[in-house]
């Protein structure tokens, strides 16, 4: 043992020290690794979650457009109201999750406790309404009709109401100008739902949490326009919730005012006629079933013939729209949904099917043409004929001797169309058809028939026109059923068709042809299908896509977006047909099927062209059709239930266009009184600051609501009660809107 | 020197004060410069981000953002007097104290199972002196066991009666270094007793004990952690912490919160930082124990990888020259003490930084030099004297 004073240590030992290096080192060099794992490689996430962490948003709603009438006047706005509103996150702070808070908040508000509660539950699938299907995050509206008093005792006496506030907001207002309702096309909104905001995010517009959308109606089809954008407030928050500074604001951006074609005046008194005229046909007896019309439901679209654009839908059943504002109670929402209801929110105009009766009789008579049969031939009208077995009889066993295809139509006669229908059948080859020409089939198609109008209204359907390829089409996916049915020993008439069907379901029988010439059987249109077509005939043979928006303005009234009307097909009629046809109709006025309704019709001076039809409908009384026009607008009216055509609707039709162009009981017209006597064509005038320049006195006491919500009525009490004071503490970093 | 009969008379020149300080065998030209800056840059840093840590908690600081800037300043002021002291002393003198130290610490830890002690966060490891200060006694306990244990496992080597201690020696040294651990085991401050635990492996490692010892031991931490882990002597809170290690998406606003903010703040940086006090997950307050434990993510924050880098890269020096002085020490005494001590600076800093990065559970440790706190600063300056002045008696040549 040397005495160098390093002797003290070890080969071993000085092994060991670099071990020991090598070991530190290695952790150091993995806290390396993984500070630049997180920092550079997934530096972008944590980036986002440090920002969604520390910046809190508060929105504040995008007041709603206005929808108005063609003359400016809002059937859709806007009105200031007390909103109660109950955090459910607070609530549930509490120890009976909020029991206590809410039954007192229901003594205050006058409501049942029961309902309170009821209303800030979530909504899922054993939850019946009312429940709250937005998000959890967001105070629930209990009420919206709260006075100002109510609000006052709720704020004053914070500490017995936590988690509740009571705001000025504004909210929907249906305000049925002249008592035009227009419920259906209106339609509602709803709070937004999850799934809504989830795919909302891919398109430009996403929805906050806070948004209403609309649910049916315009409401919808307008949403993105109607709705504007919220403002959002972006505060920077601490770890308690505590504002600390702003982080940039995105001001409220109102939403556009959309301007309809639809005249609130002419749409009241269609909806008072169409009511009227079910009330009537209730007191009507049907020889047919013994006891009188139900006239279960009923639409009428009346339709300025030169562009699509819709005037006046009125379909009943009815509602009041703005039993949805603030949220629906349960009786409103069973009556309005339940199955006894009779489904009041269905627009029937453009969602009511049935056959369409012998207003089709117009699309036959084009199909005959186009087939080669000259208009003023003569063609049998019987009272009956035999094709194939089967007896078809003329409506009421009527016999006219030989006729033109003009008077078959004023008649009606549909003897004539059986025989011109069959003759085609014959001439396609019968049961076993070779290369069909389908005149009738292909005419109903050019007509418009079996496709949507492409109304700007959601949930339009497209009827049927059963032609061969439906034929083929329903055998398909019947003949198991027909087969196994038909097996059976049942010799019912309903056994009996299916074990027809069995075998030959598929192929066009002579029956399906007659039928179907007369607008009976398997067809089914929509009573805007039937307006489009009546208009077409009107103006010329262009077949319009319906419209009810006529123009998108902007709030401040400076960007106006009009929505042009748009051609889309052309009746396969010539001039001559066209011409031709029209007198027909213009004869079923004056001597024909409707002229019992309209006598004393000053057709001199405004001429007026119609076809009634009465549709046949297994196990259910006939269903009435109207279908009438001038040289400017179209009225189509169909009651369920309702009778013959000219019986149910002819007087509501007539009333209807009286008030339009001011005729009065004499026959004589006072244009003062008309209503409309020509299509409105201009849109309305917006001053300055985006309300409407109205130059007609009678709907001045309307507040014009196209920009802000009109001023709250408590002043300073209410502004007192305002949101967006900087000093509250937000809802904690939970809350992510 | 008279080894080989010759009487070699030493020149030695006469110097002034600063002259002796320059001479070339001075104490601070021996110094280990590197060490002392790397830890003094770290304390400055550690400066700058307990300041912006704790200038918006009114909560803490009673309304003086410099309150906890200034006491970390004098902490690390008390903690290099104490450093210059222990240098001043000599680590060959301060071998002489031990046993007095030894029985000073247990008594301390004792007294923090007394009534006199004091919860933090879970940990009944404090005593509170008044006058807004405490005194944590682990952290002290860390040197008395390096300081002890190599006083007892180098006394027979150094004597050159043995060229390593034997079984008995370590035996003796490992059950002195038991009873402090079993007492701070009860408080219960398991994080120091991991640190403890790898300070003793440190230990055994540099002194040159059988290998059995050493492997022996890792086996019986594997079998302690185990049955800690079963017989459930874990408080609720400390399982729960190493549930929300095991997977931090686990209720990230109860157990998970602090380690799932403490990604998002340490994340969020990139490589140069949202800029010092532009952090918003730090001026949000959105971590945790900031100041002290949590330290780490205010570097990463707002001073970026750039930033938190530097703290680790500076933790490495310190380590490396630790390194370096055991294997330079002139005794085995001096060689153990400084292996102890970078044992105990890597663990904690990797546990420390581990904890605040996700890969190691949360355990209350604090960052060494950079954390706010008195008796971890005063422990860690202590440490850097022992090793400056283990440093210092190294030979010239070394």
């Amino acid at each position: 043992m040397s005495n160098i004073p390093e002797t003290g240590r070890t080969s071993r030992v000085t092994i060991r020290l670099v071990i020991l290096q090598i070991l530190v080192f290695s952790l150091l060099l993995t806290l390396g690794g993984r500070l630049w794992y997180l920092q550079i490689r997934n530096g972008d996430e944590y980036t986002e979650k440090a920002a969604s962490n520390h910046i809190q948003q508060v929105v504040t709603p995008a007041v709603r457009g206005a929808i108005l009438d063609a003359r400016g006047v809002p059937i859709a706005d806007n009105e200031t109201r007390l909103v109660v509103s109950a955090s459910r996150t607070e609530l549930l702070k509490q120890k009976d999750d909020g029991k206590a808070v809410l039954t007192r908040l229901a003594a205050v508000l006058a409501m049942p406790p029961a309902d309170v509660i009821a209303k800030v539950r979530l909504c899922d699938a054993k939850t019946p309404q009312p429940c709250w299907n937005g998000s959890p995050y967001q105070p629930i509206p209990i009420t919206d009709k709260a006075t100002t008093q109510q609000a006052l005792q709720i704020m004053e006496r914070r500490e017995d109401f936590p988690g509740v506030t009571a705001e000025p907001t504004a909210v929907r207002r249906y305000p049925a100008p002249s008592k035009a309702n227009a419920a259906q096309v209106l339609g509602y909104l709803s709070p937004v739902t999850d799934d809504e905001i989830a795919s909302s995010q891919k398109n430009g517009t996403p929805l906050l949490r806070s948004d209403q959308v609309g649910r049916s109606g315009l409401e919808r089809q307008y949403d993105a326009a109607l709705r504007g954008t919220a403002g959002v407030t972006r505060y920077e928050v601490d770890n308690l919730g505590r504002v600390i500074g702003r982080a940039g604001d995105t001001p409220a951006e109102p939403g556009a005012n959309l301007v309809t074609s639809i005249d609130s005046r002419v749409q009241a008194v269609a909806e008072k006629e169409l009511n009227d005229a079910m009330v009537e046909a209730r007191k009507t007896f049907d020889t047919v079933t013994g006891t009188n019309y139900k006239a279960d439901s009923g639409a009428v679209t009346v339709m300025d013939v030169h562009t699509g654009q819709v005037i006046a839908m009125a379909s009943a059943p009815t509602y009041d729209p703005n039993a949805w504002v603030g949220g629906i109670s349960p009786a409103d929402y069973k009556q309005l949904t339940g199955k006894d209801s009779n489904y009041p929110l269905l627009n029937r105009a453009i969602q009511g099917l049935s056959a369409p009766g012998s207003t089709f009789k117009v699309i036959s008579t084009s199909a005959a043409v186009n087939a080669g049969y000259p208009l003023d031939g003569a063609y049998p009208c019987t009272s009956s004929m035999t094709i194939g077995g089967r007896v078809f009889k003329n409506f009421e066993g009527e016999s006219f001797g030989a006729i033109n295809l003009g008077k078959a139509l004023e008649i009606s006669c549909d003897t004539v169309f059986y025989g011109l229908s069959y003759n085609q059948w014959l001439a396609d080859g019968g049961t076993k058809p070779k290369n069909p020409k389908d005149f009738f089939y292909k005419t109903a198609h050019q007509f418009g028939l079996g496709a949507k109008t492409g109304i700007d209204l959601p949930g339009e359907v497209k009827g049927r026109v059963p032609d061969r390829q439906w034929k083929q089409a329903y055998f398909e996916a019947n003949v198991d059923y027909w087969c196994r049915e038909g097996k059976t020993n049942k010799q019912d008439y309903a056994t009996q068709i299916a074990r027809e069907n069995c075998v030959d379901g598929n192929v066009m029988r002579a029956g399906d042809s007659v039928n179907f010439a007369i607008g009976q059987g398997d067809t089914l249109v929509t009573p805007v299908q039937m307006a489009r077509i009546y208009s077409a005939l009107a103006n010329g043979g262009t077949l319009y896509q319906p419209t009810i928006g006529k123009a998108i303005v902007s709030a401040d009234g400076k960007t106006i977006k009009p929505i042009a009307p748009k051609a889309t097909g052309k009746l396969p009629d010539s001039a001559e047909t066209l011409k031709y046809i029209n007198q027909a109709t213009a004869g079923v006025i004056t001597s024909g099927t409707a002229a019992w309704r309209f006598s004393g019709w000053p057709q001199d001076k405004i001429q007026l062209h119609a076809k009634t039809g009465t549709a046949e409908v297994d196990g259910k009384q006939t269903t009435s059709w109207l279908t009438t026009y001038t040289k400017d607008y179209a009225i189509v009216m169909t009651i369920s239930q309702g009778g013959t055509g000219s019986g149910g609707s002819g007087p509501a039709i007539r009333k209807i266009y009286e008030a339009m162009y001011g005729i009065q009981a004499n026959g004589s017209i006072d244009s003062k009184k008309a209503l409309l006597p020509t299509p409105e064509t201009k849109l309305p005038k917006f001053a300055d600051d985006g309300s409407v320049v109205r130059a007609v006195s009678a709907v001045t006491t309307l507040a014009p609501s196209s920009g802000a919500p009109s001023a709250p009525a408590g002043g300073p009490v209410l502004a007192a009660l305002a949101p967006g004071r900087d000093d509250k503490l937000l809802l904690g970093r939970r809350y992510v809107s | 020197m008279t080894a080989n009969g010759y009487t070699i008379r030493r020149f030695t020149p006469e110097r002034s004060t600063l002259g002796k300080l320059l001479a070339r065998d001075s104490i601070l030209r021996r110094m280990d410069w590197v060490l002392l800056g790397s830890a003094l840059a770290l304390s400055a840093i550690g400066t700058l981000l307990v300041y912006s840590a704790t200038r918006g908690r009114t909560n803490l600081t009673h309304g003086d953002q410099y309150y906890f800037l200034l006491r970390h300043l004098m902490n690390t002021g008390i903690g290099l007097g104490l450093a210059a002291g222990v240098v001043a002393l000599g680590h060959r003198r301060l071998r002489g104290v031990v046993p007095v130290l030894y029985v000073i610490s247990v008594l301390l830890i004792l007294s923090v199972l007394s009534p006199l002690g004091t919860t933090i966060n879970g940990a009944h490891s404090w005593i509170v002196i008044g006058g807004g200060f405490s005194l944590q006694p682990s952290e002290f306990v860390k040197i008395t066991i390096i300081l002890t244990m190599a006083m007892l496992l180098s006394a027979r080597v150094d004597a050159g009666d043995r060229v390593h201690p034997d079984h008995r020696t370590v035996l003796q040294a490992l059950i002195w270094a038991a009873l402090p651990i079993a007492i701070i085991m009860l408080m219960p401050d398991l994080g120091s007793v991991m640190v403890m635990a790898v300070i003793i492996l440190g230990v055994l490692l540099a002194s040159g004990a059988s290998n059995r010892w050493v492997l022996g031991l890792i086996s019986a931490g594997a079998v302690g952690a185990a049955l800690i882990w079963q017989l459930g002597v874990l408080d609720k809170y400390q399982v729960d912490r190493f549930a929300a290690f095991a997977n931090p998406a686990l209720d990230p606003a109860g157990v998970g919160y602090n380690t799932h903010q403490a990604l998002i703040a340490i994340g969020s940086g990139g490589l140069f930082g949202k800029g010092l006090f532009h952090g918003s997950q730090t001026t949000g307050q959105f971590v945790p124990e900031q100041q002290t434990d949590f330290v780490f993510t205010v570097a990463g924050e707002e001073l970026g990888f750039a930033g938190a880098a530097a703290i680790i890269v500076l933790l490495g020096l310190i380590v490396w020259r630790a390194c370096a002085i055991a294997r330079s020490a002139t005794d085995l005494y001096g060689t153990i003490v400084a292996a102890g001590i970078v044992a105990w600076f890597a663990f904690q800093a990797f546990e420390n930084i581990g904890m605040t990065l996700g890969i190691m559970p949360v355990a209350g440790l604090p960052l060494p030099f950079v954390s706010y706190g008195g008796s971890s600063m005063f422990a860690i300056w202590i440490a850097i004297g022992l090793l400056q002045a283990v440093r210092i008696q190294r030979p010239m040549s070394a």
